[in-house]
């Protein structure tokens, strides 16, 4: 067939001619638009595929025995009587895999099953695949396991004494075993600050443990093929680090191993390292020889856990009677649970990202991750960062209350500006804070509303800022960060190959648009092959909110290559320079006269004419120089930072402590949205999870008091409670785009920030909704029907009202 | 009930035939369908592992998150703790059974993908499902009405909002149909009354499957 028989119907799906005068004036045909995400039509209908959708021939269903100590000795196993159950087709021990992971390479500690000792109650012991659940289920029953059992150790507090059980062994002589990480910076002379500010506000604060709770458990199929290549089909948001970790725990060569991220069903942080099943899928299938998969249950979601880290917060913040934020001087204690996870990067992002969206003349914190006996925490949406922002938010709020200012306007006075760097050394580029405030203010009717509605209402503001990717990769290598391959057929077909994880964000849309905007295909041209190490290049995963700034660059970079390309080949078949041919609309045309146009497959039969087979690739790295060049100065460093303010407006019932949040409204600095409808999504889904951390999520694990020590209180979707769309308040969106001179179209990350200012603006609005400081999380009818009854909340709120307001200290 | 000698409504029965296997008969999405399964299948285990429909989901596969919310019947139930012998013989409508044909998604469909009700897309069948109950029953419900019908499936990743905007969204786009379409109707009125009454039964496309038929 040649390309002109193809024209007319190309031509009939292809954009009117004005969409193509709107391009020639340098207008985005799809950046910006509310398009539809190119995964949509599979999820609406039920065809997408997830992990556990999938079946390969003769495939086996494997499970993972647990411990059911929180802290023991592996004595023996013995797993005869499981091997002999008809059905077991293999049986695989901590022996057969005594290599110790870790996401972060300095600090593996973790072994895929047990090796010696269990260190929480669901840790795994032994791993079955048989022909069906029910077989492999009674096989595990049908395991020997013999365990000494040791004292646990359950809070951080305990893990600190000296005569403490050691969790760990010592990473070195002298340490302490039950210590993952201590960091301790300063920036500036934090002491003499203090002792110049007019105002020192202490607080002491506590932030629950949470977990991610996907819709979608952990699923894994691991399948050693005859040809002795390994492949395993994973939800996970990292296939790439997957990968290098089963080569090396299994220790296989890499090359031999294809990692396939199937669709994920949700995942925020909790599936963004390694996990025991997919080690054991991997290690099943090579005892059988066939397939083997292992869906977790949703106790052991519960269990695997990863979620956000407990943290008991101490600062003092020292301002002038202007306002200004004179000192910052954190203390942190983190609750880590049993193995390292993310842990060390937990510990420095705990201090790390503080220290924007507002200046801090000096500034210190000092953060301590301990071991416990309990599931491993890790990086939940906002990783690390949720939990100081939510105590400093609230201090600050008592600084204005203390000096009788507008906590807007206090947020507003220590505003730190755009193109510049923090106390900490972080470069800052595009800022729109201001411009954040100015919108929640506005719509929430904040001036109408702060501590002038009846009591049991209010209304609180809290800022923060976030990351777009972190400046190094987790293990430290010179190649980029991100890399995307895309190859245009005579078609018009554009296919995009990307590692990014795509987990539900709409990564697999980002870079369509992407692709659709530089080469001016319809959406439907695009199709993205995302995440097989087999056929994309290699990205780091979906964490720390990097894919749209740094695979949207790498999309750009390719697809504009190949743009230049096509331009070229047609301006020279019309005569006139590659500038003057615009690709938009399913055209090829003359930005000087729109009328003169082809199809573009037209265009690419041209250029691949000319050029070759048409391909390109694309990558991304960081800037190097936005980081201080101190010890854990990289940590915390990003290319760009997003920032976001919200007004949370609540009902407080005083009778129940029941507090309603009616509306919270989320004004979002996303440098640009490549898609508002994605960005209104992110943001929407953020300040809801946020929400459920503030009043109805908690990690709760028994005491010997309360049961069997180390056990999860409740691993269930009825009883850790997640809010219901009765719960979940309205949602207000409002986005700003500062356009950020580095990223893809301007664009920063919108994934994670907004979530962090929804809990302290809550607890901030229940201060001017009772007069009550809630420094304890969850916001639970329990704990604010104690607050209540703690001193005089209706005595402190009516000194709020006074003129002046300086009389709150008591309420502090 | 399914053919066999035992009661499986009896718990000591089911204990003991748990490695029975048992045919079941059933209508999936107006498909006359018979499987073997397992005695204590559930329903969702039913339509995924027996039946190869594998859109609806499996969550907590204890009744507590909604994801594998299917209709029996026309009505609303939780797959995961349906046992499959209480389908046996009726009407099951799935996620893949809602489309108006090839190519031709559902309004509900439609209004989700225009809004991005679905992110990570897990317990949009569910959610679905029971949105789909909902405009069987009610007319352009209110935002309240959806939360409401709605409160039983968890979504991790939206907040609601977007979702709960493709629902209202939905409705009305089916009202708008069925005033068109009765709108044409009464336009026609030289034609015979059973093409009228044609019609008006057929309110928009997809929307005369499933409940109460």
């Amino acid at each position: 067939m040649r390309p002109e028989e193809l024209r007319d119907r190309q031509a009939a799906t292809a954009a009117s001619a004005d969409t193509l005068d709107d391009a020639a004036a340098g207008n985005a045909s799809v950046i910006g638009r509310r398009n539809r995400k190119v995964d949509g039509y599979g999820k609406v209908t039920g065809a997408t595929v997830y992990t556990d959708d999938m079946t390969l021939p003769g495939m086996l269903h494997g499970k993972i025995l647990r411990s059911p100590h929180p802290h023991a000795r592996i004595v023996s196993i013995d797993t005869t009587k499981a091997e002999a159950l008809p059905g077991v087709h293999a049986v695989v021990t901590g022996r057969d895999m005594p290599v110790t992971y870790c996401v972060i390479p300095w600090t593996r500690d973790e072994y895929p099953l047990c090796v010696d000792r269990v260190r929480y109650i669901g840790d795994g012991v032994a791993a079955v695949a048989a022909v069906d659940e029910e077989t492999a289920n009674r096989a595990l029953r049908l395991i020997d396991v013999e365990y000494e059992v040791l004292e646990p150790v359950l809070t951080p507090e305990r893990a600190l004494e000296p005569d403490a059980p050691q969790i760990h062994e010592p990473g070195k002589p002298g340490h302490n075993g039950n210590i993952t990480k201590m960091v301790k910076l300063e920036f500036g002379d934090v002491d003499a600050a203090l002792e110049d500010s007019d105002v020192v506000v202490e607080g002491e604060y506590f932030f629950q443990g949470s977990t991610h709770t996907p819709i979608e458990p952990h699923c894994a199929i691991g399948w050693y093929d005859p040809a002795g290549k390994l492949t395993v089909w994973s939800a996970t948001q990292v296939p790439h680090y997957l990968h290098r970790e089963l080569a090396r725990v299994l220790d296989l060569d890499v090359a031999r191993i294809r990692v396939v991220q199937p669709a994920v069903g949700g995942a925020f942080g909790g599936k963004s390292e390694p996990f025991d099943l997919e080690f054991c899928v991997a290690a099943l299938s090579r005892k059988c020889g066939r397939p083997v998969k292992i869906l977790y249950t949703r106790e052991e979601v519960f269990y695997s856990h990863r979620g956000r880290h407990p943290m008991k917060m101490r600062y003092r913040l020292g301002g002038s009677t202007d306002g200004r934020i004179r000192a910052v001087d954190g203390r942190l204690l983190l609750d880590g649970g049993a193995y390292a996870s993310f842990g060390l990067v937990t510990a420095y992002y705990s201090g790390q990202l503080l220290t924007a969206p507002y200046t801090f003349d000096t500034y210190r914190f000092h953060s301590t991750r301990a071991y416990t006996n309990k599931p491993a925490c890790g990086p939940k949406r906002g990783h690390g960062s949720v939990q100081p922002r939510f105590a400093f938010e609230v201090q600050l709020d008592k600084l204005a209350e203390r000096l009788g200012m507008d906590p807007m306007e206090i947020r507003r006075r220590n505003f730190i500006g755009e193109r510049t760097r923090t106390i900490n050394e972080l470069r800052v580029t595009s800022n729109g804070f201001l411009q954040c405030l100015d919108a929640v203010e506005r719509a929430s009717d904040w001036k109408r509303k702060f501590r002038r509605m009846d009591y049991g209402r209010g209304v609180g503001v809290a800022g923060s800022c976030y990351i777009s990717g972190t400046n190094y990769p987790i293990y430290p290598n010179e190649m980029p960060q991100a890399a995307i391959q895309i190859q245009l057929e005579r078609s018009g077909r554009v296919a995009v190959f990307t590692g990014a994880s795509e987990i539900g964000q709409g990564s697999n849309s980002m870079v369509a648009y992407i692709a659709a905007e530089e080469l001016g295909v319809p959406l439907d041209y695009v199709r993205v092959h995302a995440t097989d190490t087999d056929m994309t290049p290699v990205d780091l995963g979906a964490y720390s909110s990097r894919e749209t700034f740094m695979v949207g660059n790498a999309c750009v970079m390719a697809a504009a290559d190949l743009r230049k390309r096509v331009c070229a080949a047609v301006g020279a078949a019309w005569d006139v320079p590659g500038g003057q041919v615009g690709l938009a609309g399913g055209w090829a045309f003359d930005l000087q006269d729109t009328a003169r146009r082809v199809p573009i497959s037209e265009a690419f039969n041209i250029a691949e004419a000319q050029h070759g087979t048409l391909a390109a690739v694309g990558h991304y790295n960081t800037p190097k120089d936005v980081h201080g060049e101190y010890r854990g100065g990289t940590i915390g460093a990003s290319p760009a930072y997003s920032f976001t303010a919200h007004v949370a407006e609540v009902t407080v019932d005083t009778e129940t402590g029941f507090v309603n949040v009616d509306s919270i409204w989320i004004a979002h600095d996303c440098g640009r949205a490549l898609n508002p409808v994605l960005v209104e999504g992110q943001m929407e889904g953020s300040a809801y999870m946020g929400y459920a951390e503030a009043l109805m999520e908690e990690q709760i694990f028994k005491d010997a008091d309360h049961g069997r020590a180390g056990l999860h209180n409740a691993p269930s979707l009825l009883d850790y409670r997640i809010p219901t769309s009765l719960d979940t308040p309205a949602l207000h969106s409002l986005i700003v785009e500062s356009i950020d001179p580095e990223g893809p179209y301007g664009a920063k990350e919108a994934g994670e920030g907004p979530l962090h200012p929804s809990i302290p603006a809550i607890a901030n609005a229940i201060y001017d909704a009772i007069g009550v400081r809630m420094d304890a999380m969850p916001f639970s009818p329990p704990n604010v029907w104690r607050a209540l009854r703690a001193g005089d909340a209706r005595a402190a709120w009516e000194r709020s009202r006074s003129p002046g307001r300086h009389a709150d200290v008591a309420a502090d | 009930m399914i053919r066999h000698g035992f009661s499986l409504r009896d718990p000591l029965t089911i204990t003991a035939t748990l490695r029975m296997h048992a045919i079941i008969e059933l209508t999936v999405n107006g498909d006359r369908r018979s499987a073997g399964i397992p005695a204590h299948y559930t329903l969702l285990e039913t339509l995924r592992y027996a039946l190869g429909l594998t859109g609806s989901k499996q969550g907590c596969d204890k009744g507590d998150c909604g994801a594998c919310t299917v209709l029996l019947d026309g009505a609303p139930v939780l797959s995961c703790i349906t046992p499959a012998w209480e389908a046996e013989g009726r009407d099951v409508r799935t996620v893949e059974g809602i489309a108006a044909g090839p190519g031709a998604l559902h309004p509900l469909q439609e209004a989700f993908e225009i809004t991005g009700g679905a992110q990570c897309g897990f317990c949009t069948p569910g959610v679905l499902m029971s949105a789909y109950a909902l405009l069987q029953t009610t007319t352009s419900p209110s935002e309240d009405e959806v939360r409401e019908a709605l409160s039983g499936n968890l979504c991790r990743c939206t907040g609601y909002t977007k979702i709960i905007d493709a629902v209202v969204m939905a409705g009305e786009i089916l009202d708008r149909d069925r005033d068109r379409d009765r709108d044409r109707a009464g336009q026609e009125s030289g034609a015979a009354a059973g093409a009228q009454r044609a019609a008006g039964e057929q309110p928009a496309a997809g929307a005369q499957q499933g409940a109460g038929e």
